[in-house]
């Protein structure tokens, strides 16, 4: 039997007979995307909010209509004062206020500008200022249709959001929860299945055999480049099917490069294997040096404008930023590869960089 | 056993450091083609180095190793495709089936169990009723037996066993031995180590290690008929006290426990047995012992080792 196939049959073996780990690692994406889909949504829905007018006209009604019929918010209720607001937003009855001015609809009419005060829940910074800027937009086109029908000219600014209009956090995460799925099955299970050998001792046996260290790493890594293949394959589904995120771009070149980034996290993880000499060193190795930068430095959760700029420029070096702009760019902006050929330039050098690397600190003996 | 041909391997003062320590010191001997050779010695002496060095996998600081007219460092992927190794662990995939563990070596060593089944059939005759038992599952002696014939599979010219029978049963260690046997009747040249002293008499030749050096090389029987004093078994029911006494005595070369026995060695060359005898005796009784069962006795390989270990070790501290 050819050395090769010998390799990935057994390679699967270890794979399918650890049942624990492998449903793991089958399911977790799967249920990653529902977590995220459904609890760690960072566009808001239902934002228990306040009126304050202290003097009720047809003008404020209609913003307080808008409020009541957005699904974005749910009307807590329309005061005549500012006085129970502070209980509120302590108890977390409420999360934003909208106060008035007395005599709203006579400035309405005037030329002087019309203070509106909007308090918004501070507490979560990132929904802070979505919840902001929606309740800003509601008001602004209030305002707007408020002062064409009082007879003056004003400034009309429209605003909209290319590629994600309703700014829905799908698009946003599903790109980055591929790039954190397989930094896990690739690199990270692929760092542990060879310092195993190391541990367990039979890398020795397997270093004696004619066979070049590489044929080695290559029959053990195959297995996780179907699996981590499966994995992008189902979240995609997920995302699709669940969420209905759209696909705008070429699917053929998305899952591309999906496999340029799982032989990019696989090279990550021999890396890892050749200093690593156990298990425990790899998984930590793999955890702070690769998951963290994935999850925190690619634009997956924080901007990466809002970085200090050490921070922005080392993310160049996170093969997630990258592959990232191109998940993003394939589904959200449907790009093709004449717009994509940088990132993806810049993620095969690093791939390649990385493969030579590897070979290079492959050990052909023990020391 | 041919001893005109060149030898199956050929070391030269290999000396291999880490660090500051020198595992393996100025080691020169030969093995020839056929022979079953056998290291013997307490942990930390060296031999796992020594074996690691001799399949490839580690290279000499100083010093020449050969194996079968191959050098280790340079012709390192002409000799990985002969050497049989088995290294001092059984490596094996627990999750894996006796057969597929065997499969994958096969495999990777660019062969199949049907090719090597006349190799190993011997051996795999006892293990096949657990061919679909999970290695992890089998008991030492299983795991040893396979553990061999994943190291067979691939037909090498010649077999390296470091330590195969740490941690197995008393009986599983003569069945592996009398596989040895046959696998070295059948031509194969066979170097293996062991903790164990009894298991030496079963090799053609032994080397005694120690601290990194080869204290002696020699045939079991010239071992044995090389021990330079006489030798006696002391027989008390008081074990422990009787050895203190005894080793107060003036002529004491040496007095060991040997399982319910102790064996005295006497400083005095060519002296007459009985008369060792009735002094020991005497001094014993002086000293509030009751009288012992002393008689003299031929020197086991046991004690021809334990006699070098002690010298070698009061060299070093002279030294």
């Amino acid at each position: 039997m050819n050395a090769f196939a010998g390799f990935v049959r057994k390679e699967a073996f270890h794979i399918l007979r650890d049942r624990q780990t492998f449903w793991i690692l089958l399911l977790m994406p799967l249920v990653q995307v529902l977590i995220f889909g459904y609890a760690v949504r960072t566009d808001v829905r239902d934002v228990r909010i306040a009126i304050v007018d202290p003097t009720p006209s047809t003008a404020t009604r209609a913003l307080v209509q808008r409020f009541a019929s957005s699904t974005r918010f749910q009307l807590m209720g329309v005061y005549p004062t500012m006085q129970s607001l502070d209980d509120g937003f302590r108890s977390g009855v409420l999360r934003q206020a909208v106060v008035l001015p007395r005599d709203a609809d006579r400035l309405l009419r005037g030329q002087a500008t019309l203070p509106i005060q909007l308090i918004t829940d501070g507490a979560d910074p990132n929904t802070g200022s979505v919840m902001q800027s929606y309740a800003t937009a509601i008001i602004q086109r209030w305002h707007a249709e408020s002062v064409v029908r009082a007879g003056s000219l004003r400034i009309d600014l429209a605003t909209r959001m290319r590629y994600n209009p309703t700014l829905e956090s799908v698009n946003l995460f599903v790109p980055g929860l591929i790039a954190l799925v397989l930094t896990i099955v690739s690199a990270m299970m692929t760092a542990i299945s060879i310092t195993r050998e190391k541990e367990t001792g039979t890398m020795e046996m397997l270093l004696v055999s004619p066979l070049h260290p590489w044929a080695i790493v290559a029959g053990k890594v195959a297995p996780y480049v179907a699996m981590g293949f499966a994995n992008v394959l189902l979240v995609l589904g997920a995302a699709w099917g669940v969420f209905g995120m759209p696909l705008r771009g070429s699917l053929v070149l998305l899952l591309a490069e999906c496999l340029l980034y799982i032989l990019n996290a696989l090279a990550l993880g021999i890396v890892i294997s050749t200093s690593a000499q156990t298990q425990r060193t790899a998984m930590i190795a793999a955890l702070a040096g690769l998951l963290l930068p994935t999850l925190m430095l690619s634009g997956f959760i924080f901007p990466l404008e809002s970085l200090p700029t050490p921070l922005r420029l080392f993310t160049n070096i996170v093969p997630a930023r990258w592959f990232l702009l191109i998940v993003r760019g394939i589904m959200v902006k449907g790009a093709g590869l004449a717009t994509l050929w940088q990132e993806t330039l810049i993620l095969v050098g690093m791939t390649l960089a990385l493969l030579v690397l590897g070979a290079r600190r492959l050990a052909i003996r023990l020391d | 056993m041919d001893v005109a041909a060149p030898p199956a391997v050929d070391v030269r003062a290999f000396t291999r450091r880490f660090g500051d320590v020198t595992a393996v010191d100025s080691l020169t001997f030969d093995v020839r083609p056929g022979e079953l050779f056998g290291f013997i010695g307490p942990d930390g002496a060296g031999k796992t180095t020594l074996f690691r060095t001799l399949v490839t996998l580690l290279v000499p600081d100083a010093g020449s190793v050969r194996v079968l007219g191959y050098d280790v460092v340079t012709d390192l992927w002409t000799l990985r495709s002969r050497v049989g190794y088995m290294p001092g662990r059984f490596s094996l995939y627990p999750d894996l089936s006796a057969l597929e563990n065997l499969r994958f070596f096969a495999s990777v060593f660019g062969t199949s169990v049907e090719e090597g089944m006349s190799i190993i059939e011997p051996i795999w005759r006892q293990l096949a009723p657990f061919a679909d038992r999970r290695a992890g599952a089998l008991s030492g002696g299983m795991k040893q037996k396979l553990a061999l014939c994943c190291a067979l599979v691939h037909a090498p010219e010649i077999l390296f066993l470091d330590e195969p029978t740490t941690g197995v049963d008393a009986v599983s260690r003569r069945e592996f031995w009398d596989l040895l046997d046959r696998l070295r009747d059948g031509g194969l040249t066979i170097v293996v180590s062991t903790p164990y002293m009894d298991e030496a008499s079963r090799c053609d030749r032994v080397a005694l290690m120690q601290q990194g050096r080869i204290l002696l090389v020699d045939t079991p029987a010239a071992i044995r008929a090389a021990y330079p004093r006489p030798l006696f078994a002391v027989q008390a029911p008081d074990r422990l006290g009787i050895l203190a006494v005894l080793r107060r005595f003036p002529h004491a070369a040496a007095v060991w426990p040997f399982g319910d026995v102790l064996h005295y060695t006497d400083a005095r060359a060519g002296m007459d047995d009985g008369a060792i005898i009735d002094e020991v005796r005497a001094f014993v009784q002086a000293n509030g012992v009751p009288s012992p069962g002393i008689s003299a006795i031929p020197a086991g390989i046991e004690d021809a080792f334990m006699w070098h270990m002690a010298a070698g070790t009061a060299g070093e501290q002279v030294g």
